[in-house]
């Protein structure tokens, strides 16, 4: 092809930031350092399947599915509400719900340390009406929180952008057909949306059961999901072979969930990555 | 009880201050394929929409069977729907999307399976149970529209431009096949469409709208041969209209001559419109015609030629099956019971 030369800065980029990393990392994760040189070694591995490490791995788990979970059911309903309203409205509607993500990250979710805290605005509040201080922070419940209001609007657009494109005349079928509201629901509407909500479980599961940022800020310290696990190799301990080793689980789980995710994203039942 | 299945009293339809209809009524019998024609934007599908219940009318009545149903909800009511553009369920298979509405309804699976099959028979789709919608070519996405409309045996079944879609062979087919279904069936067909041949083929009665309201009511006949005004006469085929006076009861003046008509009762010394359909000018020698013209233009239509020849001014549409010559000059004659006289409309 005469065009194919346009794709090397491209191929160079991937090369250098994806392929060797990858490569890098898998090659730490299988290597141990010692006095003869660099040996061949599973024992990270092996070492990631201690009862203390399995705890932090399922943990993580648990958190970003019910995470997910929660996304879901928050935001099926908002998504439903801007697919419905009309042109004006929904500018407006669409406009909220994104600026938040205009902040960094961070900020966001150290906004809501102030306002947790024990000195925190909720408990002022609290305390005009003599309520004593709450524990909010530093518990399962602030870490879900901080999780479900970054990654909100990673449920809310996908499930959106389908509903917004299924036809109005087949709902309209529908109801013609004789179901009402709740059967063309059940039967037509979301049905016709689960691509949306299969990308939209990917896109928040992936961030949740990585995250370190959220855990750390409104976990506490001692708080450990596999995200500050991988950090704490890299950053603090300096074993770099483990922390390679649980990057390269937690990417196999990615990829097995995004694998079982494909076959829902694509339209027709035929297709799919597994098809 | 009438006979009279769906009636419609004065039903005005507004969108934000837009009127989409006017003052619309309209009777509706038993078995009866009556078609709302008009061009883009007359109301006919608005019409169609407030009688499947998905538009509820500002002001008026629906009668279904006698009774009001105003406020009936589009999933209770007794119509079914063939959408412009199918609306097939694309989730599903074929049988599931015929099935749809069986399934609501909540038969049992035995009976779900020997209808579906019955009604895929019906529209020659056996064999297409389990294909994806998506795979169907339009012919065959429209006919499992169809059979998922019938499948619920509706007594109306409201038909919204379903043959827009399909190429012109394919229409005609599908004109003749939906024409014996109705019949067959029984059923009561509200046709939607602009195409005015499809409405002549395949009506029993033509309701003729422009600008939200009715211009006309009639069957295919009457619609042509009888128009009421010189938008209904220009809509249905192609027409000369040309600015007339009636001298008096069976007399015309058009064109810088006298015809004799076989109209009366417009008063002496009025202004009408004048509506001569192009097949009813008779080209003779020079010296033989009423008028005289000269041919302009020649085109080879298939069945017949269309000449335009001018004479006396006017700009005539002539079709016949013989072929004057471009520059000829010709006579040409217009006969008492081909001359539609009808008053003029008041501009709006």
């Amino acid at each position: 092809m005469k065009t194919r030369w346009i794709a090397t800065p491209y191929i160079v980029w991937m090369i250098i930031f994806t392929v060797v990393p990858l490569l890098l990392v898998f090659f730490f994760s299988v290597t141990v350092q010692t006095d003869d040189g660099i040996v061949f070694t599973l024992e990270h591995f092996k070492k990631l399947m201690e009862p203390i490490y399995l705890k932090v791995l399922l943990r993580s788990i648990l958190l970003a599915f019910v995470s997910t979970l929660v996304c879901l059911v928050l935001g099926y309903p908002m998504a439903m509400i801007l697919a419905s309203s009309d042109l004006k409205r929904k500018n407006v509607l669409v406009f909220l719900f994104v600026a938040p993500m205009w902040m960094n990250f961070l900020l966001r979710t150290y906004a809501w340390l102030t306002l947790l805290e024990k000195n925190g605005l909720i408990n002022s509040v609290l305390s005009i009406f003599g309520i004593k201080p709450l524990n909010l922070l530093y518990n399962n419940l602030a870490v879900l929180l901080g999780m479900v209001y970054n990654f909100l609007p990673f449920m809310v657009l996908p499930i959106y952008s389908v509903l917004s494109k299924v036809d109005k005349s087949v709902i309209e079928a529908a109801q013609d057909l004789g179901a009402n509201n709740f059967k063309v629901f059940t039967k037509v509407t979301f049905p016709l949306s689960l691509p949306g909500v299969a990308s939209g479980i990917t896109m928040v599961f992936m961030p949740a059961v990585t995250t370190f940022v959220v855990p750390r800020l409104l976990g506490g310290a001692q708080f450990t999901l596999i995200g500050n696990l991988i950090e704490r190799q890299f950053v603090l301990v300096g074993d770099w072979n483990f922390g390679s080793a649980i990057s390269i689980v937690m990417m196999i789980l990615i990829l097995i969930s995004m694998g079982i995710m494909s076959r829902y994203e694509t339209e027709s039942v035929e297709g799919g990555f597994f098809g | 009880m009438s006979e009279n299945i769906i009636e419609l009293i004065n039903i005005s339809k507004d969108y934000d201050g837009t009127e989409a209809l006017r003052n619309v009524s309209l009777s509706i019998k038993k078995n009866e394929f009556v078609t709302l024609l008009g061009p883009s934007g007359c109301g006919k599908t608005t019409t169609l929409r407030i009688i499947a219940g998905f538009e509820s009318p500002t002001e008026g009545t629906i009668l279904f069977e006698g009774e009001n149903i105003n406020s009936l909800p589009p999933y209770k009511r007794k119509v079914n729907t063939v959408f412009q553009r199918y609306a097939l369920f694309t989730h599903m298979n074929v049988f599931e999307n015929v099935a749809f509405g069986l399934r609501i309804k909540k038969y049992d699976n035995k009976t779900i399976k020997e209808k579906v099959n019955n009604v895929l028979h019906m529209v020659n789709l056996s064999g297409f149970e389990k294909r994806s919608v998506d795979s169907l070519s339009g012919g065959q996405q429209q006919r499992v529209a169809i059979a998922r409309a019938l499948v619920n045996e509706p007594q109306v079944l409201l038909l919204d431009e379903p043959l827009a879609a399909l190429d012109l062979k394919l229409r005609k087919e599908m004109q003749i096949e939906l024409k014996q279904m109705q019949k067959r069936l029984g059923i009561t067909f509200v046709y939607v469409t602009h195409d005015q041949e499809e409405a002549l083929t395949m009506s029993d009665t033509i309701v003729v709208m422009r600008d939200g309201a009715i211009q006309q009511i009639g069957t295919p006949v009457e619609i042509y041969n009888e128009p009421k005004n010189a938008f209904v006469a220009d809509f249905i085929g192609e027409s000369n209209i040309i600015d007339g006076v009636m001298l008096r009861d069976y007399l015309v003046r058009f064109a810088g001559h006298e015809f004799e008509c076989v109209d009366k009762g417009f008063g002496e010394n009025t202004e009408v419109d004048v509506v001569v359909r192009p097949e009813d000018i008779k080209i003779t020698r020079e010296e033989d015609g009423m008028i005289k013209g000269i041919i302009k233009s020649v085109t080879f239509k298939g069945v017949h030629y269309e000449m335009i020849a001018e004479a006396n001014g006017i700009q005539w549409i002539i079709h016949s099956t013989a072929m004057s010559p471009v520059n000829s000059r010709v006579g040409l004659n217009i006969y008492p019971n081909d001359i539609q006289i009808m008053k003029k409309v008041v501009a709006e």
